[in-house]
């Protein structure tokens, strides 16, 4: 690589690497390398003969059509997509227009809040002043997730055929949610739902379905171009935008409260059983529809919460394994503790995943991979000790359909753990890169969902209704 | 010979990964070397080189370094990794499928 005598040529080079940086599939040290290629081709041509302009114009032409190029670049980098969505939309395929998308998203939101409130119409009412009926925690993830599957089918341009089979997990769902007898045995628990099962059912058939909407969301392209680091980050990124519409919601809430209340009216009627509800239907569709319009937060949201978070969470599983050392004290098994643990380890699974999707596989180990790993195993000490003091207890008093979901998890996460953690010390003595975690990771995903499909499946009838 | 582009990326893979067993090498002399290899047959378009290397890279195929190069400039080399040799003795036996089926066929062709 060569620095021309030539002034006007290194003009030209300098205009070249201004307009290429332009392109934000091309990162700094990718313009450098291709800039670096440029000039060995320009000294070999000058070499050759050929004048400095000559030489940049055969060098340019060779160096071939820049938005090739960067289409090329986005697709072997496709996490850079993330922001801009460089990888042009297929010639062949009509470009939704961005006024059609708006009404699509318009009227599957309001679909979404209108589905809400057909059960009402067979009777299952929703009011501020009973019980909201099991049915609605049963089919909450039904009312929304095959609107946002139809999306995305519509977003991707899948063919309506290919996706017709989409529509099995959800009528399946739509069975195994309805037809068990589950016991009834009243309230239990503050949770208007009843039986044990009834309640995994309610909380795990939202995590079997999401990997359906994953299908539709990477448009059939499940194992190519990071579709499903794309999903991951867009599942994170919803949340973050459901969480901000719901806060927006919250004071929206309020101000109605209040102003009706001013003029001696009460809105709760249609609060409860008309804008919480529906408004919570709708904005999983509108948050989605944010998500794809504007890809930025997580790009910045997720590397500063891990960064932040990741720290944090090492010094207290540090701090509580000194601690018990210490003191000795045994853990004090309760109902909740095999919860709270997964809970724990699904924190640490969600630090490690999003480290992985915001990190660029390429670089180097840093400071914060060896946190990230501290953090891994410090976790997995902990769950360690935790389940020992679990399985005691089970072996006391036997099974139950929340001890075996809880445990089921737990291993589910520990094992996804320990491989990583052996993938992190790999990578840290750089006897691995960085894409095995994140492969690893990415091919676990099937995993959680297989497991919520099971439960809610296989449970019920396995432990009777209870 | 105009080859088609679906070809020229598909041989894209086995060609770099051949060509960095060799020995490391960095971007601007790989496409001489396959200039020089395929007598000029596989023209490649120069900048779509990086693109692949640095898929290969991201696969865990290839290591990459940035040094200084002969004349002051930083240069990034690229090297297999054990991974990348695998792959390439995949992709060899892939290629050598195809290449025995075309020679079977073409073989029938002109004796009828």
């Amino acid at each position: 690589m060569t620095t021309f005598a030539d002034r006007p040529l290194e003009e030209q080079i300098a205009q070249w690497r201004e307009y290429v940086r332009r392109r934000q599939a091309l990162h700094g040290p990718d313009v450098e390398e291709l800039e670096g290629h440029l000039r060995e081709e320009l000294a070999a041509l000058t070499e050759a003969g050929l004048a400095g302009d000559e030489a940049f114009l055969v060098a340019v032409k060779r160096m071939g059509s820049l938005d090739a190029l960067s289409r090329e670049f986005a697709r072997a980098h496709s996490e850079r997509l993330w922001k801009q969505l460089v990888i042009a939309p297929d010639a062949d395929r009509p470009a939704n227009t961005a006024y059609t998308e708006t009404l699509v998203v318009l009227g599957l939101a309001v679909a979404a809040a209108l589905a809400v409130k057909v059960p009402a119409l067979f009777g299952l009412r929703l009011s501020p002043h009973d019980e909201v009926p099991p049915f609605y925690f049963l089919n909450a993830s039904l009312f929304v997730l095959p609107l946002l599957t139809i999306y995305f089918v519509w977003k991707r341009g899948s063919g309506v055929a290919s996706s017709l089979w989409l529509v099995l997990p959800f009528a399946a769902a739509a069975v195994f949610a309805n037809v068990f007898p589950f016991h009834n045995p009243g309230r239990l628990d503050n949770f208007p739902v009843g039986s044990d099962t009834r309640v995994l059912t309610v909380l795990h058939l939202p995590i079997a379905l999401w990997l359906a909407v994953g299908f539709a969301y990477v448009g059939g392209r499940w194992f190519a171009d990071g579709g499903r680091m794309n999903f991951v980050r867009f599942s994170g990124e919803l949340a973050i935008y459901y969480v901000l519409i719901a806060l927006g919601g919250g004071v929206f809430t309020g101000f109605t409260f209040m102003m009706f209340a001013a003029i001696g009216m009460k809105a709760d009627w249609f609060v409860g059983g008309w804008l919480i509800p529906c408004g919570a239907a709708g904005a999983v569709i509108i948050g989605s529809w944010l998500v794809e319009a504007k890809q930025s937060v997580i790009e910045n949201m997720a590397p500063v919460l891990t960064r932040l978070f990741t720290p944090l969470f090492t010094i207290l599983l540090l701090a509580f394994l000194a601690t018990m050392a210490w003191t000795g004290n045994p853990i004090n098994v309760k109902r909740e503790v095999l919860i709270g643990f997964d809970l724990l380890l699904t924190v640490v699974v969600g630090l490690v995943l999003y480290a992985a999707s915001a990190r660029d596989p390429q670089a180097p180990p840093d400071f914060f991979d060896g946190l990230q790993l501290l953090l891994v195993v410090s976790a997995l000490v902990v769950d360690g000790v935790a389940l020992w003091a679990i399985a005691a207890r089970i072996s006391e008093f036997g099974f139950t359909p929340n001890r075996v979901a809880a445990l089921g998890e737990n291993l589910i996460l520990l094992v996804n753990l320990a491989w990583s953690a052996w993938l992190y010390a790999c990578f840290l003595r750089q006897r691995g890169s960085f894409a095995a975690l994140e492969r690893w990771q990415i091919a676990y995903l099937p995993v959680y969902s297989v497991w919520a499909a099971l439960v809610v499946v296989m449970f019920p009838p396995v432990f009777g209704y209870r | 010979m105009d080859m088609s582009k679906d070809l020229v990326a598909a041989s894209a893979t086995p060609l770099v990964l051949a060509i960095l067993a060799e020995g490391d090498s960095y971007g601007y002399a790989i496409i001489k070397r396959v200039a020089e290899l395929s007598g000029g047959h596989l023209q490649w378009t120069d900048g779509m080189l990086y693109p692949v290397l640095h898929r290969l890279e991201r696969q865990g195929h290839v290591a990459a370094k940035w040094s200084a190069s002969e004349n002051g400039r930083r240069r990034k080399y690229y090297r297999i990794t054990r991974e990348g040799r695998a792959q390439l003795a995949a992709q060899r036996q892939q290629w050598k499928a195809v290449d025995g089926t075309l020679r079977g066929i073409w073989m029938q062709v002109c004796t009828v």
